[in-house]
């Protein structure tokens, strides 16, 4: 009996005194946090998707915080907590232009020539190292769903062999526009109604051969708002933020159907139908 | 190093598997030689390294032989015309890699007129060897076994590298190809005459060619021609495939093995494809370019399966056609064997210095991946040549671990693809690998 009793006495005693110590170093060498870093986590999307550039939400909160970094670099966080981040930190930040990403491309399966069938891993950059996937242009999209599978917010949807971005639910975070080995996929003003969906720098009857819906630089467009849009070799493209209205599409009547409306790309996911 | 030091040759090498080979579809028959065509299209770069500068342009009258493109630097080699004609459109044809490809058009005027020879060194036993290395370099003599690694820097090792022994590869190990087994069986004496000249080059004598026990009328006709030559054997080897690979083939002659990461100069040795040794003799003896070589065209769908020597520049679909075309669906198409070979998209592929083959396959013939988990079976591992842990390596590559990968050694790996055909759960491991190789590539180049 005695011996527990000893026993437990002196499990008790060292407990305290290992607690008394741990209690002293703890306020002995505390390391000073800023709170405001706790806070800014808090109100980052918490997402880590590595889009600013930094190891994380944390990371970035702390760059905030003791760096000075702008806030404006997360493109994930709501409107709300971005005010509320910048009250944080006493910066006036007036108002973020919104960006989306965009898959130039129109070359699903009903478009694009397939002149193989691709039996290799199920990677486009797989794919684009080794033999360039199963499609006959080098310059669009292979369909096999890399940056569908890191988008972290779910917002490419893969649809009959083509990438397309559902702009309403993007963030901007920028991350498949960095996986996809075509790069083909860009970051641009969700203000921007309209692009010319594809990416092929081949000359017109070589981009023919290979897609129905690419863009042939008929430069009908061109003629028609030529402040909107510019043609580089033999691709166009419309002008960022650019105002296009659909009755500017539909009297254009692009004869691929390469430019379309982000809704009406949205709707068919594809050029135009029977352009072939 | 001495003689004395030499392991016992083992003959075969650890690992590897004998697949069905499909060889006694084109074994029969001699080498043909197919009509002249209209029309070639030779694809500019057809070594590894650095790319020929090309010195004609279009409506420029060419002879057969005539020099089309200049070496671009050490690493290179020049291209001549594969026939008489004139110099038509330089445009892009797809490669045999899948990626388009410069490619020059040379239209034939249909007399087949050799231009002035090079000094043909009959004698070349009398011809310094400085002299027969320049030869083997214009005549653009580059690995014909499959790498396309300019021969003439083959022949080159570093004065520092003591070589002792040439090593002569006529395993054909991959299945399907006979057009080695050919060319040893009908032009022994070339093959023995190159490989004398490779040996004076390399200032060596001891010459080993390795032979797969399958073909007995190679390893005659090559005994037969080597008859008096001291220090020259020809040795039977197991038939497993990969034994034509480098290192596994010098280990099955000699019993050295390369390290990881080395190369055969690091244990005295130099690699001769005997389809290059055949092209050197040809150089030297002739004083002719390298403008044409010997193919297998074969596989369950062509008519008249066989051996061809097609000048460079041929289409597939042409060479096609010379084996009496195709007499049923074709699922697949591949330049070189089903192991190693690369599938193609376009019948408008030509013939170049290292394409071994052109086989079809039916649709009965090829497997579509379904790859599943990995089972652990652990054959991979027990058949790889390399002695890599395929298992390990696949899931790492899986998920882009590529630092991981190049920990495991992935960048030994050869591509021989039989951790692919043996898995159960048929996964793509060798893909995976070729991937991981490319992006570690990459990323050394960047760093």
């Amino acid at each position: 009996m005695t011996n527990v009793i000893l026993a437990a006495l002196a499990l008790a005693i060292l407990g305290l005194v290992l607690g008394m110590l741990i209690g002293y170093t703890a306020k002995r060498f505390a390391v000073q946090t800023d709170p405001r870093i706790e806070a800014i986590t808090e109100l980052l999307p918490g997402a880590n998707c590595g889009g600013c550039g930094y190891a994380g939400c944390a990371d970035y909160a702390r760059a905030m915080v003791e760096d000075g970094v702008s806030p404006a670099g997360c493109a994930v966080v709501s409107e709300e907590n971005f005010q509320k981040i910048s009250q944080a930190l006493g910066q006036d930040s007036g108002k973020r232009e919104r960006k989306v990403a965009v898959v130039y491309c129109s070359g699903d399966n009903g478009h694009a020539r397939r002149v193989a069938l691709y039996n290799g891993l199920n990677d486009c950059r797989a794919a684009a190292v080794l033999s360039g996937g199963g499609k006959g242009c080098r310059f669009g999209c292979i369909g096999l769903g890399s940056c569908a599978r890191s988008c972290q917010f779910g917002a490419i949807e893969l649809r009959n062999g083509l990438a397309v971005v559902h702009p309403e639910i993007c963030k901007g975070c920028g991350k498949c526009t960095e996986v996809c080995p075509r790069k083909l996929i860009r970051l641009v003003s969700a203000e921007t109604k309209a692009h010319v969906y594809c990416n092929s720098l081949d000359k017109g009857p070589a981009k023919r051969k290979n897609c129905t819906a690419g863009c042939l630089a008929c430069r009908k467009c061109v003629k028609a708002a030529p402040d909107i849009f510019n043609a580089q070799g033999f691709l166009v493209r419309a002008r960022e933020g650019a105002e296009i209205s659909d009755e500017l599409i539909a009297s254009i009547n692009c004869p691929t159907g390469a430019l379309q409306s982000v809704a009406d790309h949205l709707r068919s996911g594809k050029g135009k139908e029977g352009a072939a | 190093m001495n003689s004395h030091h030499l392991p016992a040759a083992p003959h075969h090498f650890a690992g590897g598997i004998h697949p069905a080979d499909g060889k006694a579809m084109s074994a029969s028959g001699t080498i043909r030689i197919p009509p002249l065509l209209d029309k070639y299209f030779l694809v500019i770069q057809q070594n590894i390294g650095i790319p020929p500068k090309l010195l004609v342009k279009k409506g420029d009258p060419v002879k057969k032989g005539q020099l089309i493109a200049e070496a671009g630097g050490p690493i290179s080699v020049p291209l001549h015309a594969p026939t008489s004609g004139t110099v038509g459109d330089t445009l892009d044809i797809p490669g045999a890699n899948g990626a388009p490809v410069p490619a020059v058009e040379i239209i034939s005027d249909g007399k087949d007129e050799w231009c002035e020879p090079m000094e043909p060194y009959a004698d070349w036993r009398n011809v310094s060897r400085e002299r027969l290395l320049a030869r083997v370099k214009d005549a653009g003599i580059v690995g014909m076994g499959g790498a396309a690694f300019p021969t003439h820097a083959k022949l080159s090792p570093p004065p520092e590298r003591a070589i002792d022994t040439l090593v002569i590869n006529g395993a054909e190990c991959e299945p399907y190809l006979t057009a080695d087994d050919h060319l040893m069986r009908e032009a022994a004496q070339a093959v023995i005459t190159g490989a004398g000249i490779c040996a004076k080059i390399l200032r060596i004598s001891h010459v080993l060619i390795g032979v797969e026990e399958n073909k007995p009328e190679a390893i005659t006709a090559l005994r037969a021609a080597a008859k008096g030559i001291r220090d020259l054997s020809v040795v039977p080897l197991h038939v497993r495939y990969p034994q034509g690979g480098e290192k596994q083939l010098i280990y099955a002659l000699t019993g050295r093995k390369v390290m990881a990461g080395g190369l055969p100069m690091d244990v005295g040795c130099v690699v001769q494809n005997v389809g290059t040794l055949a092209a050197i003799a040809d150089a030297v003896i002739n004083g002719r370019p390298l403008i044409e070589r010997v193919v297998t065209v074969t596989g369950s769908p062509v008519a008249e399966p066989g051996n061809f020597r097609f000048r460079l520049g041929t289409p597939v679909r042409k060479a096609l056609e010379f084996a009496g075309g195709i007499r049923k669906e074709v699922r697949k198409l591949i330049l070189g064997g089903p192991m190693m070979g690369f599938a193609q998209s376009s019948l408008d592929v030509t013939v170049s210095k290292n394409t071994s083959g052109i086989l079809l396959l039916a649709a009965d013939e090829v497997r579509q991946f379904e790859a599943g988990p990995c089972l652990s079976c652990g054959r991979c591992v027990e058949a790889c040549p390399m002695r890599l842990l395929v298992s390990t390596l696949s899931k790492v590559c899986e998920n882009e671990r590529y630092d991981l990968a190049d920990e495991n050694y992935v960048m030994n790996c050869l591509e021989c693809g039989i951790c692919t055909y043996v898995c159960p759960a048929g996964r793509p491991n060798v893909q995976h690998f070729r991937r991981a190789k490319a992006e570690l590539r990459t990323m050394k180049r960047k760093n």
